[in-house]
């Protein structure tokens, strides 16, 4: 099998000014590489959901996205305070959101969910004290 | 019917317009990004009260046809300036989004 196309990105914790930059860059980048844009869309609502989740809920992390010829695997990794319960997260409603936050729009509860709805493979490490990582695979089509 | 046009027929004011052509296929409204990321569809129109910079990136990573502020709600000249940089139809209206909606809806309608 031939070797991913990789990209690495620094996502800033609590910037919200810039908060969705490595998501659109991706967007750009599978544009650019006539990627169609169903499989665009679905990468792109999964990463963003993703993203923004590491600058509200984890000061921040890195987002990795590699590119194969049949799927696009994103690798989002934060050293934040972990997820206690994660079957509860993944449950539409659910958020610890603070109340700055949700006077921007965010907080709902969908951001799990929606990754989970827009991908074909998610997968939720994460440990109480030292940080998450979401895994999440998109097949292109 | 494209953005242009739809902006012509509801007398909006066009903050940020670079894809004046963009056909309208649909419509959503809300104010909660994840939902409405969830939820709109590409090619709607979406109609909110929200004005933070953080719309911006939901409208690109959405794909819906441009953004409309109802009921006047407060626009920054930063939001407008990034609107453009990122190639986002970004429009306001005086009129609330139940009324914006009730009358894209009936545009819509008058195509099929
Ligand atoms: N990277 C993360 N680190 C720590 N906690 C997280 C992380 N991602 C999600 N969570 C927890 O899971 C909850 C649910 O996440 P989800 O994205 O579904 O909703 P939200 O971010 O609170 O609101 P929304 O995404 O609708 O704006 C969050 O409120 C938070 O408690
Ligand atoms: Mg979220």
């Amino acid at each position: 099998m031939s070797e991913p196309v990789t990209f690495h990105f620094d996502v800033e914790g609590d910037n919200f000014a810039s908060a969705g930059e490595a998501s659109v860059s991706i967007k750009k980048i599978l544009r650019q590489l006539n990627i169609d844009p169903e499989t665009i869309r679905k990468v792109s609502i999964a990463m963003y959901e993703g993203e923004i989740n590491m600058v509200i809920h984890a000061n921040g992390g890195s987002a990795d996205v590699l590119i194969f010829p049949d799927k696009i695997r994103i690798i989002l990794e934060d050293t934040g305070p972990g997820i206690a319960d994660i079957s509860l997260a993944m449950q539409e409603g659910w958020s610890t959101a603070k109340e700055n936050v949700r006077n921007l729009g965010f907080g709902a509860g969908m951001g799990l969910p929606n990754m989970k709805k827009y991908t074909d493979k998610m997968d939720i490490e994460s440990e109480l004290g030292k940080g998450t990582k979401v895994t999440m695979e998109v097949f292109i089509q | 019917m494209t953005v242009k046009q739809l902006a012509e027929k509801l007398s909006l004011q066009a903050l940020s317009l670079p894809e004046p052509d963009r056909e309208i296929t649909g419509g959503y409204a809300g104010d909660l990004l994840s939902w409405v990321m969830g939820r709109a569809q590409s090619g709607d129109a979406w109609l909110t009260i929200m004005t933070n910079l953080n719309i911006i990136a939901v409208a690109s990573l959405a794909d819906t046809a441009c953004i409309i502020i109802a009921e006047n709600s407060e626009t920054t000249e930063e939001l407008v300036q990034t609107a453009a940089q990122k190639g986002i139809n970004l429009l306001k209206s005086e009129q609330p989004v139940f009324s914006l909606a009730a009358q894209i809806s009936a545009f819509l309608a008058e195509q099929e």
